[in-house]
């Protein structure tokens, strides 16, 4: 029997794992991926590929799309950093719509006047700026990056793990699960490859192993032009989160290898508070084009395990703006559907009974 | 991989409340046995990375005389556990799928490599290398003056090698007066 | 770089080549640090800095003389810093002249040879008997090893300190006002370095050089300092060391040097590559620094002690003859005594540059017979690409270590003169021995990372099947090579015979790695204390006593003790994290941190303390191994007659110079002048603005067929050339690809070589996104596909667009890379800095067109079309003397005031040169 008061476990604010009836749940994990401080050294994508063993995707030739070679995130490739070089006039469009969202009233955040430490420029002259007003940071300077004739956006990607996920619940073998940690992980020892959650996914990260049907060369080798040997055929793969690490209470790899700490790794809500204090300190300097993505619980998703921080509109990194899982209204569908057979049951009757004078 | 039909992932979603069926109730029991496998290893031994000078420290895996694993070390006030593309893939560097075991050797002319045993290689090698020195030894310039050397031998060397290792390789060259040894820090 | 308040990167990039150690830097603009990089392109590390200034390739000295000029034009610099521990208020000898003077020469210079005689570059001293005002000893025939050797790396022909002052007695002006002070003729050379020339040569626009300057002040003093990182953007130039000079000088001026957060941190780009210098597989240098004996200069051990030392100077080199004498007994044991001079005879003697580049030359002229090649890969990774694997079929064998089979490995069948026609597999003769190496986890030892710090790798496993670490391979042909040579009577043979190389050996009859660092740290040899392992260099002995391979790295295993392998989770609870490994010398963490307390001991400011002088203790206390002597009170004045440590007064923080001074100004130590002076580089479309002499005058040059240069400015021709290339690394790959081409997970991030032109070359030539472009200097014709980015940016430079070509430098062409390419080192020619005999590869001229290169051959006629076009010959570039008539004049007029001594005809050996 369907429970009606299902509502909140297909969209809204909730404890994923304890909406799966975790005996043990723990925090819930996630990632923040600071993409003021990514440096798109490509560390994230290697380390993650080096523990779980995927392997090497892509034809070994130049996208000439800036630095970024992998494309995009896949079966394969579970960390995807981004690059985005923009000019002067999209830095003006980033910085302005940044400027909209904080005047629409975002959740304001305490700020962290007394709780950070004087910065080195605290005591002493103004750093060189023609801003010197003191700031929570003591004379820091605040003006932001001077090249305003240029920048460089670089972000890794991930599976966002979010609270209401789309290929969880659409999957019908229950190879994706939700573990106690708050993540979503394919178990591919129960996946038969039915695709169903690539479709379910509305950001595009999970995807099938290629089976060899559609390789582009039966040649195996790791060479341009061969097919490397792919383990896991067939079967949908996707970021775990680390879940065989986490349960030995290690960091993920790529949280745990990011030289710049762009990727943290922690307790989701930790992470969250974290994130709205990096984006008010970046208000603060002038970076009013900072903005989160996925922070938000009231969101399509419910917000998501892996939060980012972002310099640009959504899109640009290749995000979708609005993502929503697709059984978000199922709830109400079901209830109409309800409703709606009952209807049909009633006029049945009344046919029926109509038709037997 | 047999389970009691009491363990079956519908019996366990009514029992364990889980009736959409998204959490323990579907647990294989691979997933249940799940461990990382840095836990799992025989040792871990504590390394530097190979590749640039910041000299990141690294943890190195090793489960049945194989490397697993190798990743950051946390302890290192240099790296805090973390490392570049570079470094996190140096377990790949160990176990490439090409990497080269076996001694080859190349004949005058030939158009292929052939294998060869690795003592009988040294000893090649040594052979030549007394055979050139004897050939262009060069004791005296033409003012009389001490050279005491070889100018026919050559090395250039690479970065990964240890301090130990340019030690004994300067030592021997010094003491068989060849002299152009140079390394990567020239270039 | 944590502590840094402003960090300036420049001729590196350092989140690219050390993203882990940028983290660092990260740190210090989390805290408010402010983060500026000087870069030709705009790179990942200019992505997370506050600032980045685009800058022509080759410019630097001209940016950072134009700081230094800045500094004392407003009057910026550190005062009390700069009067007591620089050499600002030393006199000069009046017989020296300026490039003001001489139109970009200094005195001194003999255009026959290329070479300086830094005679007059010399302090002034106190009127000796013969009334001449020189410093004693500077009679160049006496110690002078300089001027007299045909091609050296001389400043490592007095080891690291400078060469000797015969004492430190000086003059000085501590007003600094005598017009021969140090300080004023710093000011006279830098008087052109304004910004309006750093915007007219560099393509600095007023804006960011403001920017830079203020940033750079602001953040210099008592209480803040500046840090400057440099990486090999720096180095590889025909004067390469001069910009690192100059960012020293500008250091010294502002008072970062010996500070936290100041100093200029060296980049270095490979594991060990430190380590390669400090035990060094360098053919002029012995561990420690020692310099290699020269013939004709060290031809008695007496000559080479004085060579690198007076006793009578001041600091720690006045002991050199004990880190020699007890090197020679860690080499030769017992074959080293006092009656053979401790076996000084048995080193082999240099007779010039004997650096790889000259090492390929000679195979070229079949003089090589033999050549081993460790983890090194010279057919993609050395300068002037086709020349290296030319030079290969004229060995008669060659030993290859690596862990796959490397271009070096394999150019007898698939380089791409085989694919030219050019040569022949079935006519090369030469053998090639592929011995597969131990990875870094199959052999224990140590490294040396970039900040001097020794750590210990511990042995995970056992090399696979025939895999061998070098140690075991070098160890094992050792006792080969001893073998054959058992029964010779042959004096040439005695040094092998004698060498000490009887290592312990494991249970595969492995030598110990331990065993050698202990040999390299120092044992005590005789008395009651025989086979103690030392504790530091000062225990070193001239006498026999001691033995010790590398004096710097002795006390890495004190007490028997691996400090190496100390692994104190974050190093311990101290500021300086001392408790990992172990940094030379002594485990200082920051070289003359006498300097980051003021002569009267204390430390400049509270935020920035450091070490500081206890009274109570009467002792140098603080945050790290005080860089001095630990008992030296701050106004110390001892008797400078005493020479050596002992001299050092309580205010010379620079222990390890003659003068125990920073050098603002260098007397001695640098062969191309004692201040950096701009010139251009070997190729540019640029003029020098700033004299006639257009590129360095002492560089080292090869004029040949194989090594032609294109057209520089005011040559014809210098417009079939017309674009300035640069070469880099990818954060995703390693040097020449042999640890990063191999592996899938590399490849995939940087499959392909490409090139990097802004939009704007991209339209003049036609280039397209994605497509391909060939690119052509006068040396090679390669292919790289194309990325058009706004990120590099055309310069307006002498009042002419100049576009720049960016190039990566890690591929090559083989058979067994899983991703291959052309190279970028083959379109390098072969220049040389003359202190380091590096090679200038990161500026150079060259054409760009749209397409693929031509194959089978036509690349080599396409190649020769050009140089006929742009009429190159093996002259072009080559001039020592831009005008020769005017340059000569000056300098004739010039001597004809002063007293030079000219270097010595007859102690060239070897034919003329260029």
């Amino acid at each position: 029997m369907v429970n009606l008061s299902l509502g909140h476990q297909f969209s809204g604010p909730t404890d994923p794992a304890a909406d799966a009836h975790w005996p043990d749940v723990r925090e819930r994990k996630g990632f923040f991926t600071d993409t003021s401080i990514c440096i798109g050294c490509k560390a994230c994508e290697v380390a993650c590929k080096e523990w779980n063993h995927n392997p090497r995707d892509g034809d070994l030739e130049l996208t000439a799309m800036s630095y970024d070679n992998t494309v995009s995130l896949g079966a394969s490739t579970w960390r995807h950093v981004a690059f985005v070089e923009q000019d002067k006039e999209r830095i003006e469009v980033a910085r302005e719509s940044g400027r909209r969202l904080v005047s629409l009233g975002m959740p304001s955040v305490r700020r962290p006047q007394d709780d950070a430490p004087p910065g080195p420029g605290a005591s002493a002259d103004a750093t060189g700026t023609t801003d010197g007003a003191p700031t929570a940071y003591g004379n820091v300077d605040t003006t932001p990056p001077d090249t305003p004739e240029f920048r460089w956006l670089m972000a890794s990607d991930v599976c966002k793990h979010c609270t209401h996920a789309g290929c969880l619940d659409v999957c019908p073998t229950g190879a994706l699960m939700r573990t106690e940690f708050g993540t979503v992980v394919v178990q591919d020892d129960v996946c038969n490859g039915c695709g169903t959650c690539v479709a379910g996914c509305p950001f595009g990260v999970v995807e099938r192993r290629s089976d060899g049907t559609a390789a582009p060369t039966t040649r195996e080798g790791e060479r341009k032009g061969e097919q490397p040997d792919v383990p896991k055929r067939g079967v949908a793969q996707k970021c775990t989160l680390c879940y065989d690490r986490l349960l030995d209470d290690e960091t993920p790899a790529c949280a745990k290898t990011c030289p710049t700490t762009s990727i943290k790794f922690g307790d989701h809500d930790d992470l969250v508070t974290d994130a709205r204090e990096r984006v008010a300190q970046l208000h603060a300097q002038g970076m009013t084009e900072a903005r989160l993505y996925g922070a938000n619980e009231l969101d399509g998703v419910g917000g998501t395990g892996a939060l980012f921080l972002l310099l640009d509109e959504p899109e640009v990194y290749g995000l979708p703006p609005d993502p929503r899982v697709c059984t978000a209204d199922l709830p109400e569908m079901a209830k109409r559907a309800a409703i709606a057979t009952g209807g049909m049951l009633a006029a049945a009757a009344l046919a029926f009974l109509g038709g037997r004078r | 991989m047999g389970i009691s039909p009491l363990q079956w992932p519908v019996l366990r979603q009514l029992r364990s409340g889980d009736r959409l069926g998204r959490g323990p109730a579907i647990t294989s029991p691979t997933t249940r046995g799940l461990t990382s496998r840095n836990a799992t290893a025989d040792r871990v031994v504590q390394s530097v990375c190979p590749y640039c000078a910041v000299g990141c420290g690294q943890r190195v895996y090793v489960k049945d005389e194989r490397v697993t694993q190798i990743e950051g070390d946390p302890d290192s006030p240099i790296s805090r556990g973390r490392l570049c593309p570079k470094g996190s893939a140096s377990e790949q560097l160990v176990n490439a799928p090409g990497r080269q075991m076996h001694v080859l050797y190349r004949a005058p002319r030939a158009t292929e490599w052939q294998r060869l045993d690795r003592d009988e290689a040294i000893d090649m090698i040594a052979k030549r290398f007394v055979e050139s020195r004897r050939n262009t030894w060069q004791e005296l310039d033409d003012k009389g003056r001490r050279l005491r050397r070889t100018m026919g031998i050559a090395s250039l060397g690479g970065a990964t090698l240890d301090n130990e290792e340019n030690y004994l390789i300067k030592k021997l060259f010094t003491a068989a007066g060849a002299i152009q040894i140079e390394n990567q820090a020239r270039i | 770089m944590a502590n840094a308040d402003c960090i300036v990167l420049q001729g590196g990039n350092m989140a690219e080549a050390h993203p882990v150690g940028f983290q660092w830097v990260s740190e210090a603009k989390a805290r408010g640090a402010k983060v500026i990089h000087v870069d030709p392109r705009f790179t990942r590390t200019s992505a997370v800095a506050d600032r980045h200034i685009p800058l022509r390739a080759g410019s630097d000295v001209a940016l950072l003389g134009g700081l230094i000029n800045y500094v004392l034009t407003h009057d910026k610099w550190f005062k009390e810093y700069v009067v007591a521990y620089t050499n600002a208020a030393t006199i000069v000898s009046e017989d020296f002249r300026d490039t003001e003077d001489l139109d970009g020469l200094f005195s001194g210079f003999d255009p026959e040879t290329g070479k300086y005689d830094m005679t007059s570059w010399s302090y002034a001293a106190p009127k000796s008997e013969d009334g001449d005002g020189k410093v004693e000893g500077s009679d160049p025939s006496a110690n002078d090893a300089n001027s007299n050797t045909k091609e050296t790396a001389p400043g490592d022909a007095h080891g690291s300190g400078g060469p000797a002052l015969e004492h430190a007695e000086v003059l000085r002006d501590d007003t600094l006002q005598d017009p021969n002070t140090v300080f004023q003729i710093l000011k006279r050379h830098y008087a052109r370095y304004t910004p309006e020339l750093v915007e007219e040569l560099c393509g600095v626009s007023a804006a960011d050089f403001d920017y830079l300057a203020r940033a750079v002040t602001e953040n210099s003093g008592r209480d803040r300092t500046t840090c400057f990182g440099y990486a090999t953007g720096w180095t590889q130039h025909t004067l390469g060391a001069q910009f690192i000079r100059t960012a020293a000088v500008l250091q010294l001026l502002l008072g970062n040097v010996g500070r936290p957060g100041g100093g200029i941190m060296a980049l270095r780009g490979h594991a060990s590559i430190q380590g390669s210098t400090d035990i060094p597989t360098l053919f002029n240098l012995l561990p420690g620094y020692l310099p290699m004996p020269i013939a004709g200069q060290h031809d008695t051990l007496q000559d080479y002690l004085d060579g690198i030392a007076s006793k009578k100077q001041k600091g720690y080199w006045a002991n050199a003859d004990a880190y020699f004498v007890s090197l020679m007994k860690s080499y030769f044991g017992d074959g080293a005594t006092a009656e053979n001079n401790w076996g000084f005879d048995y080193l082999p003697r240099l007779t010039g540059a004997h650096g790889t580049y000259q090492t390929t030359l000679a195979m070229l002229a079949d003089e090589v017979e033999g050549f081993f090649v460790l983890g090194q890969n010279p057919a993609v990774g050395s300068a002037n690409g086709r020349m290296q694997r030319l030079a290969l079929p004229h060995l008669k064998w060659m030993v290859v270590r690596d862990l796959s089979l490397i271009e070096s490995a394999t150019w007898w069948k698939d380089s791409p003169e085989i694919a030219s026609g050019e040569m022949r597999t079935e006519d090369i003769e030469t053998e090639v021995f592929f011995m597969p190496a131990a990875t870094h986890v199959e052999k224990a030892g140590t490294f040396t990372q970039t900040q001097r710090l020794l750590q210990w790798r511990h042995k995970a496993l056992a090399p696979p099947e025939e895999c061998q670490s070098d140690l075991d391979f070098f160890y094992q042909l050792g006792v080969r090579i001893r073998e054959l040579v058992a029964e010779s009577t042959d004096e040439r043979d005695r040094p092998l015979l004698d060498m000490t190389w009887d290592y312990p050996l494991d249970e595969h009859g492995d030598p110990i790695p331990e065993s050698v660092l202990r040999e390299i740290n120092g044992v005590q040899l005789t008395g009651p204390d025989a086979g103690r392992a030392l504790s530091g260099y000062q225990e070193l002995k001239a006498d026999g006593s001691t033995a010790c391979g590398c004096w710097i790295y002795s006390g890495v295993f004190a007490d028997d003790v691996n400090m190496s392998a100390r692994r104190t989770p974050q190093g311990g609870p101290g500021v300086s994290q001392h408790e990992w490994g172990w940094a030379w010398p002594a485990d200082r963490r920051i070289l003359y941190n006498r300097a980051s307390a003021d002569p009267d001991g204390k430390p400049w400011s509270e935020r920035k303390k450091y070490i500081w002088w206890d009274e109570a203790q009467q002792r140098w206390v603080g945050d790290d191994v005080p860089d001095f002597p630990v008992d030296r009170a701050p106004h110390a004045k001892p008797d400078p007659e005493v020479g050596g440590p002992a001299a050092i007064t309580g205010d010379d923080p620079f222990i390890m110079q003659s003068d125990g001074k920073g050098w603002l100004f260098a007397p001695k130590g640098l062969v191309d002048g004692p201040l950096p002076t701009h010139y251009e580089p070997q190729e540019s479309p640029v003029d020098n603005a700033l004299y006639t002499q257009q590129q360095s005058p002492t560089r080292i040059m090869y004029a040949r067929e194989d090594n032609l240069g294109a057209p520089s400015y005011g040559s014809k021709g210098v417009e079939v050339f017309p674009y300035v290339f640069t070469t880099y690394r990818l954060t995703e790959h390693h040097t020449a690809g042999g640890m990063s081409r191999w592996l899938p997970y590399l490849s995939e991030l940087q499959p392909e070589m490409f090139c990097e032109v802004s939009p704007a070359l991209a339209a003049e030539r036609g280039l397209e996104e994605g497509g391909w472009a060939t690119i052509i200097s006068p040396r090679a014709v390669i292919e790289a596909r194309v990325l058009v980015t706004d990120r590099m940016t055309p310069l307006t430079v002498g009042g002419r667009t100049v576009h720049q070509v960016g190039l990566p430098y890690h591929w090559g062409v083989g058979d067994q890379a899983i991703v291959t390419g052309d190279a970028a080192n083959d379109l390098i020619g072969i220049t040389l800095d003359p202190n380091t005999q590096i090679q200038e590869s990161k500026v150079g001229s060259c054409d760009v067109i749209a397409g693929r290169r031509p194959r089978d051959g036509a690349e080599l006629e396409l190649l020769d079309e050009y140089i006929r076009r742009a009429g190159v010959t093996p002259a072009t570039d080559n001039q020592r003397l831009t005008d020769p008539e005017a340059e000569t004049a000056a300098l004739s007029a010039a001597e004809a005031e002063g007293d030079f001594a000219k270097p010595n005809p007859d102690d060239e050996p070897g034919g003329s040169r260029w």
